[in-house]
C-alpha cells in the first residue's frame, strides 16, 4: 500500500512525551453475516501520566481498539494493520510470549462489569496477588500481603479479612475497588479503563473517579479512559477523542473538545445530554438517526447520514470523500474552520442554554 | 453447608419410602397373583392357599407393606430363619433372602458403573479439552466427528460386535466375566475391561462435546478475559479459570446421567450375559417376584440419590457462591 | 431535527382538572420474604424493598421517582401498576381504593394506567409483528376503536415517529430505540392518564436516549397523561419531571418541586447525590461551583436497613437521634410549600461548594491528605 491510497490521519511525529501511539489501526472482524470493520485508520497518542477520554456510543469502536492494544482480540476471527508502539515496542507482531509479559505489568485493564470480571471461583486476595507472583515472581505468601496492601490502599475496610473472601462477597463498589487493585498491583505505566464506572451507583461512581485520579497523582499511570459519558470524561480527562463508527471524529484537551466543539456529531452529543443545569424551557436537540451497521458503513463521511450541516458544504463532498482528521486539535468535517466556529457559537451554543 | 446435607439426606429417606411404596403397591395392583402362578395348572384350594400362607399374601396389604419395611429396620423372621437388618424380604422365587442376593451381585454392578464412568470421564473429558484448547485444528475436527459417530451406537449394537472381534475371532480378550476387585484386582481389570469400554463408548462421545463446548463458552466469559489482561498463560488461564467454571454443567449431567448409567448397566450385563443387579432386576420383573423386584428397586434408588448428594457437595465445592450461600 | 408529531383525534372530554389528585398512594409497602432455617424452611427476614411511602401523581403531571439501586423505586413502579402485590399500604387511583382490587375490578383502572420498560430488547415479543403488539392491549380489553384497530395502531406508530408502513415487521428489525418507541406506541394503545416509565432510556445509547425523551415530553404535553418516571439518571429526570421524589433504601426521604429538589435541597443524601453527578462545565470560566461530598462504601443491603434514618449510616451530620428516632417527611422550616424532608439535621439548602469538601472515603482522605502534604 503506498502512502498516496491513505484515507485518513497523516501519521502525527510522535513526540517525545508520548510513550503510546497507535498509528492507522485497523481491526476487521468475519462473522457469518459478513465483515465488520469495527475500527478503520485510527491514530492516537497518550502522554506519560495523562489520561486520553476516548468517547462514542456503542459500535463506536472503543472497546475493540483498547482490547487490541492489549492484544486480547480473539485472533481467530480478527483482523489487524497498523501500528500499536508501547515505549517503542511494536505490539500488533508481538508474540503471546512477549504480550503476557507486558499485560498487568507495564499496562493493565479493568473493566465495565466487576461481577463478571472477576472470577467466582478464586479469593479476591489470590486474583489480586496472581499477576504480581507472575511479574515480580514473588512467593505465594508475598503476594498475599502486597494484594492486601493494595485493598487497603484503594479502600476496601479490614483488607487482611476481606481478601479472604470471594468476589460475590464484595458490594458493587468494592469489586471495582479490587479489580482496580489488582491493575495497579504491578504499577504498570498505562492504565486501560473500558467503562469502569458505568455498572456502578452514582455516589459510588463519584468516589471511584476521584481515587482513579487520586491514584494516578501516586503512581503516576497513563490511563485510557473509555466511556460513553460526557460528564464523566469531562471529569476525568486531559485530552479527549471522539469517536464514530470505528474512527475517530474530533480529538483535542478536554475544553477544547467540550468548550468549543468543531464537530456535528460531538454538536450532537452535547445538544442531546440533559444536564444538571441545563436550560429546561429548550428541548434536547438529539442526533436523528442511529448509528450505522458496521458491516456497512456509509461512504464519505460515516456521519454523513445523521448530518444536519451537510448542505452547508460544497457539492457531494460529505457523501464522496472521506474527511481528515489531522494530528492535535482537529476534528474530521469538510466544514472549514470558519464555518465550525461560526455554526457553534451562533447555533449550537445557544442552544446549550 | 452441613444444614443442606442433612436436609437432602432427609428428603432422600422420604423418597426411598414413597419409592417402596409405589412398587409395593403397583406389583399388588397388577392383575396376576403370584400364589396361583406358583402352584401351577392342577392346583388344589388347599394347596393355593397354603403357599399363601408361607409367602404371607394371605395378610391385609397394609400389613404386608409394614412388615416389609419396619424388616428394612430390624430385620425379621421367617420361618426358615431370621432375616438380619436390612432385611428386604424373601424371594418367592428362590427362597433366598434377598438383600443376601443382591449383596453377591451388587459388585459387579457397581464395577461396571464405577469403571465405565472412570473411562467415559478421563476419555470424553480429556479429549473435549484438547478439542476447545485447539479449537478449530485437525484434532478438534476429528474428535468432534468421531464423537457424532459415536454416539449414535447402542450398547446391544456395539457390545455383541465387540465380542465377535475382540473375543471370537481374534483371541485377544477372554470372555467376559466376574472377580472381586478383592481377591484379584488385575483379573477384575481383564474380566471387566470389553463391557466397561462398550459402555463407556455411547457417553464418552456425548462428554467429549459437552467438555468442548463448555469450555468454549466458559473462555469467553469475561473473567477469562480478565485473568489473560492481567497476564497469566495460556495454558493457566485454561485450567484455572476456564476449566472450573466449565465443570458445573458437566456435574449437572453427570448427576442426570447417573440413572441412565445404572440402565446402561442392565443392558450390557444381558448383552455381556454377566450376573449382575441388572440381571437380577430383569429376573424379579419375569418371574412376579415382588420381594426381589422392591429390593433391587430400593438399592438402586440409593445409589442413585446417594450419588446425587454428592453430585451437590461436588457443586459446593467448585463453586463458593453455593458453598457460602 | 424536528419530530412532527401526528396527534391521535382528541380523547373524550376529560373530566379531570389538571392538580388533582390522579394517584395516591399512602405507606405503601412490600417486603420479600428470606427463607432460611432447619429443619424447617421459614420466614426468617424480609427485603424491605419499599417500606413505607406516601407520594401522589396529579392528572397530566409528571412525577419523577430517583434514586440509587436497591432503593424500591422499582418496586414502587410495579407495585402502582399492580404488576405485584403490596404487603401493607393504600393505592387509589381517581379516589378509588385499588389496592386489593380483584382482576375484574382491575380491568377499567389496568387500561387507564400503562408501563414502559427499561429493555426495550425483552418487553417485546419477537414472534408477534409490531402491529400485534399494539393492538394486544385492544384485543384483550375489547376495545374497537373507530375505524378499526388497525387504523388506530398505524396512528400510533405515526405518534410515536414510526413509519405506519412498518406495522408489520418484527421487534428484531428495530434498533433499540425504535424498539422503545413501539412500547411507547404499546403503553398509548388504551388512552392511558397515567403512565409509569421504569427507566425508559437507560438502555439506549446517549443520542437516541435524547430522541425517546422528546417523544415521551411531547406525549405528556399534548395528550396530558400523567407520568410516573422512575430513573436513576438525575439530569434526565430533571429533564422530565415537574416534582420529583428522592428515594434511598425504601423511603422517600425527599420530596418537592423541580427547583426546591435541584438547587435547594435539604437532606444530606440529596446533596451527596446531585454533588457525584459528573458535568460537563460548559461555562468559559474556572468556575467549579458546586459542593464536593464523597460518601464511604455502597448503600447497606435492605435486609437489615439501619435502624431511625435510614441515612445515617453514610452520613456525615449523623447523630444519636438519628439511630433511635426515625425522621418525619415533613415541611421543615425554610422549605417551599411542598418540599418535604425527613431529616433531623437538614443541610442548608444551597447546592454552592463548600469552604470544604466533604470526603468521607477513608481511601480518598488518605490519597488526599498525602497529595496535599507533598
Amino acid at each position: 500500500m503506498t502512502t498516496l491510497t491513505k484515507t485518513e490521519d497523516a501519521p502525527a511525529p510522535a513526540g517525545p512525551e508520548s510513550f503510546l501511539s497507535v498509528r492507522d489501526l485497523s481491526v476487521r472482524f468475519s462473522t457469518e453475516d459478513g465483515v465488520v470493520k469495527a475500527v478503520d485508520g485510527l491514530s492516537f497518542d497518550v502522554e506519560r501520566g495523562k489520561t486520553l477520554g476516548i468517547v462514542g456510543e456503542s459500535g463506536s469502536g472503543k472497546s475493540v481498539t483498547n482490547l487490541t492494544i492489549l492484544g486480547l482480540h480473539n485472533p481467530r476471527t480478527t483482523t489487524i494493520d497498523g501500528e500499536i508502539i508501547l515505549e517503542g515496542k511494536e505490539l500488533v507482531t508481538a508474540t503471546e510470549k512477549e504480550m503476557e509479559k507486558l499485560r498487568g505489568n507495564k499496562a493493565a485493564m479493568i473493566f465495565q462489569d466487576p461481577l463478571t470480571a472477576l472470577s467466582p471461583y478464586y479469593t479476591v486476595g489470590r486474583q489480586i496477588a496472581e499477576p504480581f507472583m507472575k511479574h515480580t515472581g514473588a512467593s505465594k505468601k508475598a503476594g498475599w500481603e502486597r494484594a492486601v496492601e493494595m485493598l487497603g490502599k484503594v479502600g476496601i475496610p479490614n483488607p487482611k479479612e476481606r481478601a479472604k473472601d470471594y468476589p460475590h462477597q464484595f458490594s458493587g463498589g468494592m469489586r471495582q475497588r479490587a479489580m482496580i487493585a489488582m491493575a495497579l498491583i504491578c504499577d504498570p505505566d498505562l492504565l486501560i479503563a473500558d467503562e469502569p464506572t458505568t455498572a456502578l451507583d452514582v455516589t459510588v461512581q463519584a468516589q471511584i473517579l476521584d481515587l482513579l485520579k487520586d491514584l494516578q497523582r501516586e503512581f503516576g499511570t497513563a490511563i485510557v479512559f473509555i466511556t460513553h459519558d460526557l460528564g464523566v470524561i469531562a471529569d476525568m480527562a486531559d485530552d479527549i477523542m471522539v469517536m464514530y463508527a470505528g474512527s475517530a471524529v474530533e480529538r483535542g484537551t478536554t475544553n477544547e473538545v467540550l468548550r468549543s466543539p468543531q464537530h456535528p456529531y460531538t454538536w450532537g452529543l452535547l445538544n442531546s445530554m440533559p444536564r444538571l443545569d441545563s436550560d429546561l424551557s429548550a428541548a434536547l436537540s438529539p442526533i436523528p438517526g442511529t448509528p450505522p451497521s458496521l458491516l456497512n458503513v456509509p461512504s464519505g463521511c460515516r456521519f454523513h447520514p445523521r448530518c444536519t450541516f451537510q448542505d452547508r458544504v460544497g457539492g457531494n463532498r460529505c457523501v464522496t470523500e472521506r474527511p481528515l482528521l489531522a494530528p492535535d486539535r482537529s476534528s474530521a468535517c469538510h466544514l472549514t474552520a470558519d464555518q465550525k466556529r461560526t455554526i457553534f457559537v451562533e447555533e449550537i451554543k445557544p442552544s446549550l442554554g | 453447608m452441613v444444614q443442606f446435607i442433612l436436609r437432602r439426606t432427609v428428603g432422600a429417606l422420604v423418597t426411598l419410602f414413597l419409592i417402596g411404596a409405589a412398587t409395593f403397591f403397583l406389583f399388588v395392583a397388577a392383575p396376576s397373583d403370584y400364589a396361583s402362578l406358583a402352584c401351577g395348572k392342577d392346583c388344589s384350594p388347599q394347596r393355593l392357599e397354603e403357599i399363601r400362607e408361607a409367602l404371607g399374601l394371605n395378610l391385609p396389604i397394609a400389613q404386608q407393606f409394614w412388615d416389609f419395611m419396619s424388616g428394612i429396620v430390624t430385620g425379621r423372621d421367617f420361618p426358615d430363619g431370621h432375616c438380619p437388618a436390612p432385611c428386604l424380604g424373601e424371594s418367592f422365587y428362590s427362597g433366598d433372602f434377598v438383600w443376601s442376593t443382591i449383596k453377591d451381585r451388587f459388585p459387579l454392578t457397581l464395577s461396571l458403573t464405577v469403571g465405565a464412568a472412570v473411562v467415559f470421564l478421563v476419555i470424553g473429558l480429556g479429549t473435549g479439552m484438547l478439542s476447545a484448547y485447539k479449537r478449530g485444528s485437525v484434532v478438534d475436527k476429528t474428535a468432534t466427528g468421531a464423537s457424532m459417530v459415536l454416539s449414535s451406537f447402542q450398547i446391544y449394537f456395539l457390545g455383541p460386535i465387540a465380542l465377535l472381534i475382540f473375543v471370537y475371532s481374534t483371541g485377544w480378550m477372554e470372555d467376559p466375566h466376574y472377580v472381586p476387585i478383592t481377591e484379584d484386582p488385575v483379573g477384575w481389570l481383564i474380566g471387566l475391561s470389553l463391557p466397561m469400554i462398550v459402555m463407556a463408548t455411547i457417553f464418552t462421545a456425548q462428554y467429549t462435546r459437552m467438555a468442548r463446548s463448555s469450555l468454549i463458552e466458559q473462555l469467553a466469559e469475561e473473567h477469562v478475559r480478565t485473568a489473560k489482561a492481567k497476564g497469566m498463560s495460556q495454558k493457566y488461564v485454561f485450567f484455572r479459570y476456564a476449566w472450573r467454571g466449565s465443570l458445573i454443567p458437566i456435574v449437572t449431567v453427570f448427576g442426570i446421567d447417573l440413572s441412565s448409567l445404572l440402565g446402561g448397566a442392565v443392558v450390557t450385563e444381558l448383552t455381556f450375559s454377566l450376573q449382575g443387579i441388572g440381571r437380577l432386576a430383569v429376573d424379579g420383573a419375569v418371574n412376579k417376584d415382588l420381594p426381589l423386584t422392591m429390593g433391587v428397586m430400593l438399592v438402586g434408588a440409593f445409589a442413585i440419590l446417594l450419588l446425587n448428594i454428592l453430585t451437590d457437595i461436588t457443586y459446593a465445592w467448585i463453586d463458593p457462591r453455593i458453598r457460602l450461600s | 431535527m424536528k419530530e412532527d408529531l401526528v396527534l391521535p383525534a382528541p380523547r373524550e372530554a376529560a373530566t379531570d382538572s389538571p392538580g388533582e389528585p390522579l394517584l395516591q398512594v399512602e405507606g405503601l409497602v412490600k417486603h420479600f420474604p428470606v427463607k432460611g432455617g432447619f429443619p424447617i424452611r421459614r420466614t426468617v427476614g424480609a427485603v424491605q424493598a419499599v417500606d413505607g411511602i406516601d407520594l401522589s401523581v396529579h392528572v397530566g403531571e409528571s412525577f419523577g421517582l430517583v434514586g440509587e439501586s436497591g432503593c424500591g423505586k422499582s418496586t414502587t413502579g410495579r407495585l402502582i401498576t399492580r404488576l405485584m402485590e403490596p404487603t401493607g399500604g393504600k393505592i387509589s387511583y381517581r379516589g378509588k381504593d385499588i389496592t386489593r382490587a380483584s382482576r375484574k375490578q382491575l380491568a377499567p383502572v389496568r387500561s387507564e394506567i400503562q408501563m414502559i420498560f427499561q429493555d426495550p430488547y425483552s418487553s417485546l415479543n419477537p414472534r408477534q409483528t409490531v402491529g400485534k403488539i399494539i393492538s394486544g392491549p385492544m384485543e384483550i380489553n375489547g376495545i374497537e376503536p373507530e375505524g378499526g384497530r388497525d387504523k388506530r395502531v398505524r396512528e400510533l406508530l405515526e405518534t410515536v415517529g414510526l413509519n405506519p408502513e412498518h406495522f408489520n415487521r418484527f421487534p428484531h428489525e428495530f434498533s433499540g430505540g425504535q424498539r422503545q418507541r413501539i412500547g411507547v406506541a404499546r403503553a398509548l394503545a388504551l388512552n392511558p392518564k397515567l403512565i409509569v416509565a421504569d427507566e425508559p432510556v437507560s438502555a439506549l445509547d446517549v443520542s437516541i436516549q435524547a430522541q425517546v425523551v422528546n417523544l415521551l415530553q411531547k406525549v405528556q404535553k399534548e395528550l396530558g397523561i400523567a407520568f410516573l418516571f422512575i430513573a436513576h439518571d438525575l439530569a434526565v429526570v430533571r429533564h422530565f419531571s415537574q416534582r420529583v421524589a428522592v428515594m434511598y433504601l425504601g423511603k422517600i426521604i425527599e420530596v418537592g418541586d423541580r427547583d426546591s429538589i435541584y438547587t435547594r435541597p435539604r437532606h444530606p443524601y440529596t446533596h451527596a447525590l446531585l454533588s457525584a453527578v459528573p458535568e460537563v462545565n460548559l461555562g468559559d470560566g474556572e468556575t467549579g461551583g458546586r459542593e464536593r461530598i464523597r460518601l464511604a462504601g455502597d448503600v447497606p443491603s435492605p435486609i437489615n436497613p439501619p435502624s431511625g434514618c435510614r441515612f445515617r449510616t453514610r452520613c456525615w451530620k449523623a447523630q444519636d437521634k438519628c439511630a433511635a428516632e426515625e425522621p418525619p417527611l415533613i415541611q421543615i422550616s425554610g422549605n417551599r410549600e411542598g418540599h418535604l424532608t425527613a431529616c433531623h439535621f437538614p443541610e442548608e439548602p444551597t447546592i454552592e461548594a463548600r469552604d470544604e469538601d466533604i470526603v468521607l472515603d477513608p481511601a480518598l482522605a488518605a490519597l488526599e491528605e498525602a497529595a496535599a502534604e507533598d
